[in-house]
């Protein structure tokens, strides 16, 4: 039995799990990091609008504070969020982003002067500081109340995987590429590593660590049109709830991005509505307006997805052969504009549907997008049940999204993440009493299981199709499980999702060899990812309300009376065809933003007891410390001691120095 | 009104799987119904779901991004996932990038190659032990400088210039049109401390910027549209005056 020994397993290459290594590796402790895919090919790199953080350089940012951009996640989540991750995130994203600035990323900055601007449709001239010249820029994004979303024009996402990848280089932290995790290894207590196997000889060994973090990204494959890359399939999820004890949060919060390009899906950025692109139908009204008066295209995610699918089922949409769409129109920012800020919009549009949008508009409809729930963490990123594990990213639930994330968040997050949890990583790695006595018989266990389950597919005798099952599965996923749910389309997905997954268990193959064959790697991975799907479609079966992305047409308020509380997944038996639901309750009375309307979209509600009682209070506190933000702050909700002590303290902007 | 029939597009993939004993390199044959809107990379999946599980090769975004998919299309090395098939004959043939560790099929080992050339070049912006204080505002850059930079940035280390590349074929320690332009970005930012002189002992021979020929395929087959053709030229021209310093 081949094994490999680390401190700090990272299991994914993405911006997530490479900031995390590196810092682990800083802090002295040898990081390895898994990938499907050459790091840079993870699909972070796919980020194009960019990354909020609140510095406030642009002149439409003025005012910005890590406050407001609290209480934008806050609301954007539907107050799903874990308010003092939030915090966490807020005070962390300006030192992540110039992190990235000292590092190389390639950030679009401020021009001193007048420029023209398009916002609600209209031009409009701003004049940008001279003091702010040369600063990090930022554009509109939706559910924000100021400019915060930094940007490298639109390959954002790109730009920062390049940097943090090559600095991960420049650490000496080895990428072994092309190795999939099959399963944890662990006692039911605490994880010592994964099985790996090697993509392209079929080897299977493994990886022993004092600690093994999940950074795998999302879960879009379940469903049939996302705009997430072929590799997210969720494995990273999966690999934590067939530990059994290890849980997945609110897998049911499943964000549907506005503007897939139809019917393809892949993404075209927010910027576009946030740079001042218009959303139209049929008759080249622009409808948002109508909907959303106060957000109209800005609106966040969760909602602007809903109002297109709504006017298109009033016969609004634009019929073509593929089905119907609505009309993203960014004629109205000019040639140049798009040639400089959305360059990547203007290729994908060239070669994707042979449409010029300086000249003609793009045809979308929202499409799966982002996974909010994911591994369970405490506020460090740890496993609280399962000693060893670590998450962060898309991958993990430590749960600043709530039920829905707001556009600019996520590589935010996976920086942010990846800077807190490497901290925590290594505090925990330098503990002596944390490094574990392997148990070599339970490793050897762990990878003949695996080696069997491989084994059980090409020689079982199985005669069920792989591919088939997913595609039904993708199907299943995206017709009932979508933007508008109810009861009876929920509970068929999770009736025929069980029928699948038992159906997954005697999957044969066509070509049985177990090295490299992408047959088997269908089989292996559809048998989980129904997993995820199934504890999507339950969570959302037994979820009686709304809740930012989580919408029900038979229960379409959002009920923190009874469901102000945290889904948790667990896959308690091998032979189960459903997860064991578990809730955890959010609590009111130490909320910084006690839940109300989001500004946004629904208006009607249904009040948590608590929380008149805790508004008051929040009031008497905000009254109390008027003239100090940060005295007030910490009244409220008293949230510092839970980042690294390198990652405290202020964030000095233009208007706020110190 | 009657549709137009689909096309048959006949698709003739080189099949070679080097783990194999006794395996011998072939073309097999597969047909696909085109359908509108089919790119190659709905045609490969397509393939391998019904036709032949056991067909190797690499998409992740399958929106042009990520540069996991290059390959030879037709004779020219370029991007499979944002091939629309309209734009091919009905005869098309794949093959796996030149140059680069064959895994199997269509499938090549660019990652490795990538990781091996940026360690040799340094590819990451040295800042000279200057530590930046990540509570205060950060350092300014010129906004057009800063787009310079990023036009740069923008390669996705597809392989496609190394493919295409006439020295590459000669020199198998060639750092390629994507590690000179990688030497370019760096060069051009305010951020990387290094001089001339530390760049010139990096690219400063036939194996970097010299070794160049001039045939320019890189920048044809470019799928970023790079501007690799001035990049170069620029380049060679700085390590002339640098190496004529003595």
């Amino acid at each position: 039995m081949k094994i490999v020994y680390t401190d700090v397993l990272v299991i994914g290459g993405g911006l997530a799990g490479l900031r995390l290594a590196i810092g682990a590796k800083r802090r002295g402790h040898d990081a390895l990091i898994l990938s499907l895919v050459p790091a840079k090919r993870s699909h972070s790199k796919a980020a194009q609008g960019g990354m909020q953080a609140s510095l406030g350089n642009v002149i439409k940012g003025q005012g910005d504070t890590e406050d407001v951009h609290f209480e934008d996640t806050v609301r954007g989540s539907d107050w799903g969020a874990d308010q003092e991750v939030v915090r966490m995130f807020v005070n962390t994203a300006p030192k992540a982003v110039r992190e990235l600035a000292a590092w190389g990323v390639p950030w679009s900055r401020v021009r001193k002067g007048d420029r023209d601007v398009i916002v609600n449709g209209q031009k409009v001239t701003i004049t940008e500081r001279d003091e702010a010249h040369g600063l990090i820029a930022q554009r509109d994004f939706g559910g924000t109340k100021k400019w915060r979303t930094c940007y490298a024009a639109d390959g954002t996402g790109h730009a920062m995987i390049n940097t943090v990848a090559d600095q991960a280089i420049a650490d000496s932290i080895p990428v072994h590429e092309r190795k999939e995790a099959l399963a944890l290894i662990h006692d039911g207590a605490r994880c010592y590593g994964a099985v790996v196997r090697d993509l392209v000889t079929g080897e299977v060994s493994a990886y022993v660590a004092t600690a093994t973090a999940i950074c795998t990204g999302g879960a879009g494959r379940v469903y049939r049109t996302t705009t997430n890359a072929v590799i997210c399939e969720g494995i990273g999820h999966a690999l934590a709830l067939e530990t059994g004890v290890s849980a997945l949060g609110n897998m049911e919060a499943v964000q549907f991005h506005p503007t897939g390009i139809f019917p393809a899906g892949i993404l075209v950025t927010e910027g576009c509505r946030g740079d001042g692109g218009l959303l139209k139908d049929v008759d080249g009204h622009r409808f948002m307006p109508d909907y959303e008066p106060e957000k109209k295209e800005l609106a966040s995610r969760d909602v602007v997805s809903r109002r297109m699918e709504e006017h298109i089922k009033k016969g609004k949409g634009h019929k073509s052969r593929f089905g119907e769409h609505i009309w993203l129109d960014i004629t109205l920012l000019g040639e140049k504009h798009i040639h400089t800020n959305l360059r990547e919009v203007w290729d994908i549009c060239h070669y994707f549907l042979g449409v010029d949008p300086v000249k003609e508009m793009i045809p979308v409809r929202p499409a799966q997008h982002y996974t909010m729930g994911g591994v369970r963490t405490d506020p460090s990123g740890q496993s609280p049940t399962l000693k060893g594990l670590f998450s962060a990213g898309e991958a993990a639930c430590w749960d600043m999204h709530g039920f829905n994330r707001l556009g600019g968040n996520s590589v935010a997050e996976t920086v942010v993440a990846g800077m807190i949890v490497g901290e925590t990583i290594a505090d925990y790695c330098d503990k002596l009493a944390n490094t574990p006595t392997v148990p070599l018989g339970l490793v050897r266990e762990f990878v003949e299981r695996e080696q069997a389950k491989l084994e059980a597919f090409t020689k079982g005798g199985g005669r069920e199709d792989a591919s088939l099952i997913k595609g039904e599965m993708q199907d299943l996923m995206t017709a009932k499980v979508g933007i508008f749910r109810t009861g009876r389309d929920l509970e068929e997905a999770v009736d025929k999702l069980q029928k699948l997954l038992v159906r997954s268990r005697s999957i044969g193959l066509r070509s049985p060899s177990l090295g490299a064959n992408p047959e088997l790697v269908t089989a292996y991975r559809v048998q989980r990812m129904l997993k995820i799907a199934l504890s999507i479609a339950y969570g959302a079966a037994v979820r009686t309300e709304s809740r930012g992305a989580h919408f029900r047409e038979d229960f379409p308020r959002r009920n923190d009376a009874e469901w102000l509380k945290r889904t948790l997944a667990t896959w308690k038996g091998e032979s189960d065809t459903l997860p064991t639901l578990g809730y955890e309750a959010l609590d009111v009375k130490r909320m910084e933003l006690p839940p109300g309307w989001r500004g946004y979209g629904a208006k009607d509600y249904i009040d948590h007891p608590d929380t008149p009682e805790r508004q008051k209070a929040v009031e008497a506190i905000r009254a109390q410390h008027a003239n100090d933000r940060f005295a007030m702050q910490k009244a409220l909700m008293d949230y510092e001691h839970l980042l690294p002590e390198i990652l405290r303290g202020r964030n000095e902007r233009i208007d706020e120095r110190f | 009104m009657a549709e137009t029939p689909n096309r048959k597009l006949r698709i003739h993939a080189l099949r070679y799987n080097p783990a194999k004993a006794g395996d011998e390199p072939r073309i097999q044959t597969y047909e696909v119904e085109e359908a509108p809107g089919m790119t190659l990379f709905i045609a490969l999946s397509e393939i391998r779901e019904k036709q032949d599980p056991s067909l190797q090769f690499d998409f992740v975004c399958r929106a042009g991004i990520c540069g996991s998919c290059g390959m030879m299309i037709n004779g020219r090395p370029s991007l499979a996932c944002r091939t629309v098939t309209k734009d091919l004959p009905a005869e098309v043939s794949l093959a796996p990038l030149p140059f680069f560790e064959l895994i199997g099929d269509l499938s090549v080992n660019t990652g490795k190659w990538m990781r091996g050339m940026s360690e040799r070049l340094e590819t990451w912006v040295h800042a000279m032990g200057k530590q930046a204080d990540l509570s205060r505002i950060e350092e300014a850059m010129d906004p057009a400088l800063a787009e310079e930079v990023y036009e740069l940035d923008r390669c996705i280390e597809c392989g496609c210039c190394v493919a295409s590349c006439g020295t590459a074929r000669m020199r198998h320690d060639f750092v390629g049109a994507v590690g000179l332009n990688k030497m370019a970005r760096f060069r051009l930012d305010p951020r990387d401390k290094r001089t001339d002189a530390d760049f010139y002992e990096l690219v400063g021979d036939d194996n970097g910027v010299f070794g160049c020929m001039s045939l320019l395929a890189c920048h044809d087959v470019c799928p970023k549209n790079l501007p690799l053709q001035t990049q170069i030229a620029f380049l060679r021209r700085k390590m002339v005056v640098q190496g004529t310093k003595g």
